[in-house]
């Protein structure tokens, strides 16, 4: 498949749901859902998703939606994958979570599902930051964005949560954003033909919460891509391969500049913070081209 | 067959013959001997279940709660901060209406570190919509872990359900068990909002304040339904295997004046104080309360009640004279024994009773 | 009803020990119960376990304050542990000893579990294993009958030694 037109027509969420305009998340849900197809189990713990499925008695998506406690959606979807398995069927079980249910409250369960090798795929959009509660500051915010808990910027990088996953060894682990539909699809789709534990973390701009004009979200997504924030990539069984996108801009990164002007998080951040942002985005870069070609 | 066991291991051959489909759980004393025996039954394959080796308790029933839902019997087994980590997925699964059966073995909270008997933990679980059930003996901890899957798979139920043993005194005592030849005891089980993806809903979405207090009545409705399938199930476990068991075991009750009424493995030994009293002439019964939620209803009108509380809900009172003076408008002698392990015996609960001040608490062993 | 107080050191085998005399009593079709006393146990720890016998169903889950019987099965907790307390007058005493000991007023008994082990070579990690030739200690006393005391060993142990190191300790054992 080479063309966004190939991608199936059948739809799994409704038109209308409860998203903000120029939601990054539940466009990146419609294509997940796409490539996994209606045998499917989407386990998700509080996040947006938990607002944008509608509420009771109504749901906006096409798939069971089991809706499961912050800090529990690895751990649910573990018990929810072995009994399916034990009962011979094939089920897909997604968990999807935002940042704050998997780099902060959900590390714990998301660890232990990985280690006992759980088959599922974790799937976590990261806008880096507790959006659905109004953005609040998490573990995956980037140094110097202002949140509401963060007024004056937040002073810490961003955790890396992929060398995390990275660190169970995972069959399969990616990298997406909602800009590039096209690679998400065929990678929920590759992770899916995989037995075992599988992760994508999908860097997902939000409008409100990042505070840039609401039809700005896939020209945000391919600026984070284009100046290396985002580097776009995916491990099969540790063998990391760079995905297009990202290949061809890690030729010639545009400046850090150019992704962070255009959002209000960033306005007060001083020459000195984008400078060690910059920095820190040169550094993954080599750290991701030396990884590719097997220097380490 | 008739053999010998631990507590422990009492339930783990009740789980082994119920056989549930999925078995997560986490390792806490003195709970782990049930654990590791179902480790054991699944690793030498005489049941086929999975067992997820979760990395926590919240996750052991989160697991749970996951499996469940696809229509599947689960099982846990925990203690103490075990429990009490699990807090919040145990308000989830009772919720979700998920009739995942669990033991608890009953130990003290810390600080400090305690690891024996009392009840505390388990009642500052009652309001999450569990029934919880306190058994007195080896034979009763097999015999209910039986009755309890069939009673939280119910229909009229679908609820989970909370076996409470207490901590050493019975988990790590051996006494005799007569197992049974189970039959068709447990129906198979069928949970009618398993998921189907051929009928995908949406499972505890965002439920406003026109229909939130809904779900929470039907929670009530069927708590009040349990009370008919506890005693049903009970008498079908009479009719088929011959031990008799109700929502309260009563020892020379009937023309007693004085009643002492106590949870676990003190309502047994309060059997002994009782029959030490009689001979003194002073005429005592022993109310033994089985089951906690639903709260069953008492018969003690007349009755001088002297209630043992292993547990103490703090700047109130004992937790069971306090439920007791609730529902049924009596006053009585409360005393506070048996914390963390605390020893009890049958000489101490005879003179609880020769000494009653009705309408006062009494903390055990504190002189003040 | 019969009480029992067994005292050992932590890793010893006493809490086996007191299940293996629980389960011969309940095979004579008596009931009894077994029970631990757990602290934070460690290794080598003086520990008490506890055995009740009687002909009727036992209620009764405190720990056992005035035992019939006291059994050291190893003799060095004596030095720490006031082995005889609550020990009921005229009441009985069982040491894991190659030789007698004096405890006016009670009725000793002693025998060598731990050479009876070693000459089979039944030792776990360098530590004989006494609780098994115990029980034929125990059935010499008329605790329990032989037959059932090799039955219980048989029941929870596979290596027919620990039948034969019980048989041992009731043959060796002087009443």
């Amino acid at each position: 498949m080479s063309t966004i037109s190939e991608i199936p027509k059948e739809e799994y969420i409704k038109t209308c749901t409860a998203a903000c305009a120029g939601c990054s998340s539940s466009l990146c849900l419609r294509y997940v859902l796409k490539a996994a197809g209606p045998d499917t189990v989407l386990v998700i713990p509080a996040c947006c998703t938990s607002v944008i499925q509608g509420v009771y008695p109504n749901t906006s998506f096409n798939v069971p939606v089991y809706n499961i406690a912050f800090a529990a959606a690895a751990a649910c979807a573990s018990g929810m994958s072995k009994a399916f398995r034990s009962a011979g069927k094939k089920t897909n079980v997604i968990a999807y979570a935002g940042d704050g249910g998997t780099v902060d409250i959900g590390i714990q369960s998301l660890s232990g599902a990985f280690e006992r090798g759980t088959d599922f795929l974790y799937i976590c959009y990261d806008n880096e930051a507790y959006g659905n509660t109004g953005m609040q500051r998490s573990g995956a915010t980037p140094l110097g964005a202002v949140t509401t808990t963060t007024p004056g910027g937040k002073g810490e990088f961003k955790k890396d949560l992929d060398r995390i996953v990275a660190a169970h060894n995972p069959p399969y682990m990616a990298t997406a954003c909602s800009a590039y539909p096209l690679d998400l699809y065929k990678k929920v789709k590759k992770a899916l033909s995989i037995e075992g534990p599988k992760f994508i973390h999908i860097l997902a701009p939000c409008p409100p919460g990042w505070r840039y004009e609401s039809d700005r979200t896939i020209e945000m997504g391919k600026l984070a891509v284009k100046t290396g924030s985002w580097v776009l990539w995916e491990r099969e069984y540790g063998k990391l391969t760079v995905s297009g996108p990202s290949k061809a801009a890690m030729k010639n990164p545009l400046p850090l500049e150019e992704y962070l002007k255009g959002q209000g998080r960033f306005k007060r951040v001083t020459p000195e913070i984008i400078n060690e942002l910059q920095q820190a985005v040169i550094k993954n870069l080599e750290r991701v081209r030396k990884e590719e070609e097997g220097i380490c | 067959m008739l053999t010998i066991a631990t507590g422990n291991k009492a339930v783990a051959a009740a789980v082994k013959q119920a056989h549930p489909s999925v078995v997560a759980a986490y390792p806490i004393t003195p709970q782990t001997e049930i654990i590791e025996q179902v480790a054991n039954f699944v690793a030498r394959k005489e049941i086929a279940t999975e067992y997820i080796p979760v990395e926590s308790e919240h996750s052991a029933m989160a697991a749970c709660i996951g499996a469940s839902v696809t229509g599947v019997r689960t099982f846990t087994a925990t203690s103490s901060h075990g429990l009490l980590y699990m807090h919040e997925m145990l308000h989830w699964a009772a919720g979700a209406r998920l009739p995942i059966v669990m033991a608890n073995v009953n130990r003290a909270l810390g600080p400090g570190w305690n690891t024996w008997a009392e009840h505390t933990d388990a009642f500052s679980q009652r309001d999450t919509g569990w029934l919880q059930v306190y058994v007195g003996t080896v034979q009763e901890a097999y015999d209910v872990t039986l009755m309890a899957f069939r009673i939280a798979e119910d229909e009229r139920v679908l609820l989970p359900v909370m076996v409470n043993l207490d901590g050493f005194s019975l988990s790590h005592i051996m006494q005799s068990l007569d197992t049974v030849d189970l039959g068709d005891f447990i129906p198979p089980i069928r949970l009618p909002h398993a998921i189907d993806v051929n009928n995908p809903m949406g499972y505890g979405p965002m439920t406003g304040p026109a229909d939130y207090f809904k779900f929470r009545w039907d929670i009530e409705r069927s708590m009040r339904d349990a009370r008919d399938v506890i005693r049903e199930t009970e008498e079908e476990f009479a009719r088929r295997f011959g031990r008799k068991y109700g929502p309260t075991e009563d020892y020379q009750c009937e023309d007693a004046d004085v009643v002492v009424v106590s949870m676990g493995t003190l309502g047994k030994e309060a059997e002994v104080a009782v029959d030490i009293l009689r001979k003194e002439g002073i005429k005592a019964g022993s109310m033994r309360l089985r089951w906690f939620r639903p709260f069953p209803d008492l018969d003690l009108k007349g009755k001088e009640v002297v209630v043992i509380d292993r547990d103490y809900s703090f700047g109130f009172g004992g937790v069971v004279a306090a439920s007791i003076k609730a529902k049924t408008g009596i006053e009585c002698y409360n005393v506070i024994a048996g914390l963390g392990g605390q020893e009890v015996t049958y000489d101490d609960i005879a003179d609880f009773v020769r000494n009653r001040k009705i309408g006062e608490e009494m903390w055990f062993g504190v002189s003040e | 009803m019969y009480e029992i107080r067994i005292h050992s050191r932590g890793g010893q085998g006493g809490v086996t020990a007191a299940r293996l005399l629980a389960l011969a009593a309940f095979r004579d079709g008596k009931y009894a119960t077994a029970c631990p006393f757990y602290g934070a146990e460690r290794r080598g720890a003086p520990v008490v376990s506890f055995v009740r016998i009687d002909d009727a169903p036992i209620k009764i889950y405190s720990q056992i304050r005035n035992p019939d019987m006291v059994v050291v099965l190893d003799a060095s907790v004596m030095e720490t542990v006031d082995v005889l307390q609550g020990l009921k007058k005229g009441g009985s005493v069982l040491v894991n000893s190659e030789h007698p000991h004096e405890f006016p007023g009670f009725v000793s008994h002693h025998v060598d579990l731990t050479d009876i082990a070693l000459a089979k070579n039944l030792a776990i990690a360098g530590t004989p294993i006494v609780n098994t030739p115990f029980l034929g200690a125990a059935a010499k006393l008329g605790i329990v009958s032989f037959e059932s005391a090799k039955q219980a060993i048989r029941e929870m142990f596979s290596d027919e030694r620990n039948v034969q190191v019980a048989e041992a300790a009731y043959k060796e054992m002087v009443i």
